[in-house]
C-alpha cells in the first residue's frame, strides 16, 4: 500500500476521509478491520447455508442456490446507485462542497458496476439452466443492462481529468441525471415488452411460496454482501482520497523541480 | 438580452456554420444514407427490412446524431469558442438551447430524408385507410424525437467536449440515454405505417412517452449544463 503523509499536504485542505495528524499506511482502521471480519464470517455463514443447509428446489433443483448470490448483489447494487446520488446531492448542495462526498459517490458507483456485473453473470448461468438461454429480452434484464452500461458512462466521465473538484462537480451533475434517466429508461422498456408479448418464461418470484430455510439463507445473502459493501466503500473512498493526495503532491513536486532547475540555470548563467 | 433571444443567436450562428462548410450535406446526410443501404445488406430479405423498417430508420438517426453532436462542439472547442463565450458573458442556459435548437433543426433534415430513403429503398408507405391520421403521427413523432435527441446530444456532448477520449466517451453516454427514444419512435412508426398490423392509437402513447422524455432532459440539460461546461 502506498505510504502518504497527508501533513505535509497542503494542496487539499477539504480531504475528509483520512486522519491529517499522522502518517498513514494503507486504508485499514480497527473499524474497518472489525467490519472485514464481519463480512467474512457472513460470507461463510453464506456459504454454509446457500450450498449447504438450505435445501434444493423441487422444479429448479440444485441451481436455485444461485438466488442467494443473483437477489443480494442487485439489491446492494440499488443501495449503492442511491449511496451516490444522495453522496451526489450532498456535494453539489452543501456550502462546503467536500470532496469527501465526491469520493463516496464515485467509490459507491464503482462498487455498484461490480455488483450489477455479478447479478448479470450469476443470471445469465441461472438462465441458461431454468429458461435454456443465456439472455432473455424480458423488461428486467433490458433495464438492468442499460443501467450497467449507464454507470460505466459515469465512471468513464469520472476520469475526464480536470482537477478534483471539477471531476467533483461534473460527476455529481451527472449522478444526479442518472436517477432522472433510470425511471425514463425501466418504464419504456416495461411497456416495451408489456405491448409485445406476455412474459413467456417461468416466474422465478419467489417471495410468496418460499421455503422458510431459503428464505433464512437469503437473508444472510442479503446481510453478507450489504457488509461487504460498507467494507469496499470504506476502503475504495479512502484509496480514492490517498490517489488525489497523490496527484496533487505529483504536481508540487514538479514545480519544486521545475524551480530547481530555474536556479541551476540562474547560477549556470551568473 | 433575454435568454431566449440569445439562445436563437446562437442556434443561427450554428446553422449558418453549417450552411457555409457543407460538412452536414456532403458528409452526414451521404453517411446516413449509406446506413440505410448497408442495413439492407446485412438484412437480405425483402419481408424483414419491410418489417424492421422503422427501427433501421431511428437506429440510422442515432448514428447520424453521434457525428453531429461531434462536430456542433467541435467547432466551438477547435478555437476556444465555448469558453470565449462563457468570458463574454453569454447564460450558460442559452448556450444549451441554442445548440439544441440548431442541432434539432439540423435532425429534423436528416430524419425527413431518412423517411424518404426508407419509402424508396424499404418500401414504406402510409396505408390509404389512414393517410392523414398516419401522417400526423409520423410528424408529431418526428418532432418529439428530435427534441429529446437533441436535448440529450447536446447535454452530453457538452459535457464529453473539448477532453481527450470525447469521441468515444459520447457514444457510450448517449446511447443508453436515447434508448427510449429508440423504442418509442419506432413504436410510434410502426403504428403509422401499420407495420405488422399495429394501429395508429397504440402511436400515440410512444408520443406521449417522447414528449416527457424531451421535457425531463431538456429541463434537465438547461439547469445541469453550466455545472457541467464550467471549468
Amino acid at each position: 500500500m502506498t505510504t502518504i503523509d497527508p501533513a505535509n499536504d497542503q494542496t487539499s485542505p477539504d480531504q475528509s476521509a483520512t486522519p491529517v495528524d499522522a502518517v498513514v499506511r494503507g486504508t485499514g482502521t480497527r473499524a474497518t478491520r472489525l467490519l472485514g471480519i464481519g463480512t467474512v464470517i457472513a460470507m461463510g455463514w453464506l456459504v454454509a447455508f446457500g450450498l449447504g443447509f438450505s435445501p434444493a428446489d423441487r422444479d429448479q433443483k440444485e441451481s436455485v442456490r444461485i438466488l442467494y448470490v443473483h437477489v443480494p448483489t442487485i439489491w446492494i447494487a440499488y443501495l449503492a446507485f442511491v449511496v451516490t446520488a444522495v453522496a451526489s446531492a450532498m456535494y453539489l448542495f452543501t456550502a462546503k462542497k467536500s470532496l469527501g462526498w465526491d469520493r463516496v459517490a464515485g467509490a459507491s458507483a464503482e462498487i455498484g458496476v461490480a455488483f450489477v456485473a455479478v447479478t448479470l453473470a450469476v443470471g445469465a448461468m441461472w438462465g441458461r439452466l431454468t429458461w435454456g438461454v443465456f439472455w432473455q429480452w424480458d423488461a428486467r434484464l433490458t433495464t438492468t443492462a442499460l443501467l450497467f452500461v449507464s454507470y460505466i458512462g459515469y465512471l468513464a466521465v469520472r476520469r475526464l481529468g480536470g482537477s478534483h473538484q471539477q471531476r467533483a462537480k461534473r460527476s455529481a451533475v451527472l449522478g444526479l441525471l442518472f436517477v432522472l434517466e433510470i425511471p425514463l429508461v425501466h418504464f419504456s422498456v416495461r411497456m416495451w415488452r408489456s405491448l409485445h408479448q406476455e412474459p413467456t418464461v417461468a416466474n422465478t418470484d419467489l417471495d410468496t411460496q418460499m421455503d422458510g430455510l431459503m428464505l433464512f439463507s437469503l437473508f444472510v445473502g442479503v446481510i453478507a454482501f450489504t457488509l461487504l459493501y460498507f467494507w469496499l466503500l470504506l476502503h475504495r473512498s479512502r484509496t480514492m482520497a490517498m490517489e488525489d493526495i497523490l496527484e496533487d503532491r505529483g504536481l508540487d513536486d514538479a514545480l519544486v523541480a521545475r524551480r530547481a532547475e530555474g536556479d541551476i540555470d540562474m547560477r549556470g548563467t551568473s | 438580452m433575454s435568454v431566449w433571444r440569445m439562445a436563437r443567436l446562437i442556434a443561427a450562428k450554428d446553422l449558418r456554420i453549417e450552411r457555409r462548410s457543407h460538412i452536414v450535406t456532403n458528409q452526414v446526410l451521404p453517411f446516413a444514407g449509406i446506413t440505410i443501404v448497408v442495413f439492407a445488406f446485412a438484412l437480405d430479405k425483402q419481408n424483414v427490412l419491410q418489417t424492421v423498417a422503422p427501427g433501421l430508420v431511428w437506429l440510422a438517426t442515432m448514428f447520424s446524431l453521434l457525428v453531429l453532436v461531434q462536430r456542433l462542439f467541435a467547432v466551438e472547442t477547435d478555437d476556444g469558442a465555448l469558453d470565449a463565450m462563457r468570458v463574454a458573458g453569454i447564460d450558460a442556459r442559452a448556450i444549451y438551447l441554442g445548440k439544441a435548437m440548431a442541432l434539432a433543426a439540423q435532425l429534423l433534415l436528416l430524419e425527413l430524408l431518412l423517411v424518404g430513403a426508407a419509402a424508396f429503398f424499404y418500401d414504406q408507405s402510409i396505408p390509404s385507410d389512414r393517410t392523414f391520421s398516419g401522417v400526423v403521427l409520423l410528424v408529431t413523432t418526428m418532432l418529439c424525437a428530435t427534441c429529446g435527441l437533441a436535448a440529450v446530444g447536446t447535454l452530453y456532448g457538452g459535457l464529453a467536449a473539448g477532453f481527450k477520449g470525447s469521441e468515444t466517451l459520447l457514444p457510450l453516454l448517449t446511447l443508453p440515454a436515447v434508448a427510449p427514444v429508440l423504442i418509442g419512435a419506432t413504436k410510434a412508426f410502426e403504428s403509422a405505417v401499420g407495420t405488422a398490423g399495429a394501429v395508429v392509437s397504440e402511436g400515440w402513447q410512444w408520443v406521449g412517452l417522447l414528449a416527457v422524455f424531451a421535457v425531463a432532459f431538456g429541463v434537465g440539460g438547461t439547469l445541469a449544463f453550466g455545472a457541467l461546461i464550467d471549468d
